[in-house]
């Protein structure tokens, strides 16, 4: 039975018509594929972010070799999912903006890797 | 004529569960190599070397109450082969609990840099316990451990190199000052230095 609310869960979050529809909330079941970060560039940060304290702006868009625009939208879903805080400062002149995972977001990543494990154990035994 | 068809043993996965297996490995490769790539995740465990620099506190007081310097070295080195068991199991729980294969990227670089000096004080401690200097051992130990956790630390994150470079001089000092010092210069180091260093670490990079 949970194999198959897992399935669904997964079928439904390929589904991007369905997946539209549904706002999920930060907090998760064990099973369900966290779709906020399973997508590369939000993946990518959370798992910056969980081996260092914070990092900033231009840290990650260097490590993501990826745009401002690009970076900062998808950083700014992951703000509001409450995965990862942001703080703003200046140095000196310049504006400076800070990442840092929160314990949501560390617990998301940790579910979502339990969940690629899972996925390998699933098919490695069938 | 007909041909014997060849049948695996096992057949392969549906070409579905292939695909999924694929991109969870995919994933976890991302994650894996992201992490790396950031540059702050070690392998080395901080609560690892909390747990040696207080087993190096009491083995400094066990060798301060031998009478001989042989006795003391024997503590000492009874610790050197226990402390990397520990440092082994933290440095493998740490790696489980990140679900980061232990000997990928920076932990094996970690290993292969580290190893050398270590090897090299092991062939020196016996050379010198050989002609009789036994009190240079201890000076030669910080030294070359230093020189394992510098190269080591190199593929690390920064405060391990910094750590190094501190017993490094710990040694200089060991080796510099009275004979009767070392003992308690070696105990201060791989007691203090371990405990002051590990709580950072474990805190700030990952246990």
């Amino acid at each position: 039975m949970a194999k198959n609310g897992a399935a669904r869960d997964d079928a439904r979050a390929h589904n991007p018509m369905k997946g539209a529809t549904v706002k999920r909330a930060p907090a998760k079941k064990a099973d369900e594929l966290d779709r906020l970060i399973h997508e590369r560039l939000r993946l990518g940060i959370v798992s910056a972010l969980a081996v260092n304290d914070s990092l900033s702006f231009s840290d990650l868009k260097k490590l993501m070799d990826t745009t401002d625009g690009n970076l900062s939208v998808h950083a700014r879903k992951l703000e509001e999912a409450e995965y990862i805080a942001c703080t703003k400062s200046f140095e000196g002149r310049m504006p400076k903006t800070q990442y840092r995972l929160t314990a949501s977001g560390r617990r998301a990543l940790e579910r979502y890797l339990d969940h690629m494990e899972a996925l390998i154990r699933a098919t490695r035994d069938r | 004529m007909r041909m014997t068809s060849v049948r695996p043993l096992r057949p392969p996965p549906p070409p579905e569960l292939s695909s999924l297996h694929g991109r969870a490995m995919d994933n976890l490769a991302f994650i894996r190599n992201t992490m790396e790539a950031a540059g702050s995740f070690t392998a080395v465990s901080g609560w690892g070397m909390v747990a040696i620099g207080v087993m190096a506190i009491l083995v400094s007081i066990a060798a301060g109450t031998r009478d001989t310097a042989t006795g003391a070295l024997n503590v000492w080195l009874a610790s050197a082969f226990l402390s990397p068991l520990i440092m082994m199991w933290a440095m493998v729980r740490k790696a489980r609990a990140a679900k980061m294969p232990l000997l990928s990227g920076p932990g094996r670089k970690f290993v292969l840099s580290f190893s050398p000096p270590i090897v090299v004080g092991a062939l020196l401690t016996f050379v010198l316990y050989r002609a009789g200097l036994l009190e240079a051992i201890p000076g030669v130990w910080l030294l070359l451990y230093g020189t394992a956790v510098v190269a080591g630390g190199a593929f690390s994150v920064k405060i391990v190199p910094v750590m190094g470079l501190c017993f490094m001089a710990a040694g200089v000092i060991s080796l510099f000052t009275p004979v009767g010092w070392s003992q308690w210069i070696l105990g201060l180091a791989f007691g203090g230095l371990h405990i002051a260093f590990g709580i950072p670490i474990a805190r700030s990079h990952g246990g």
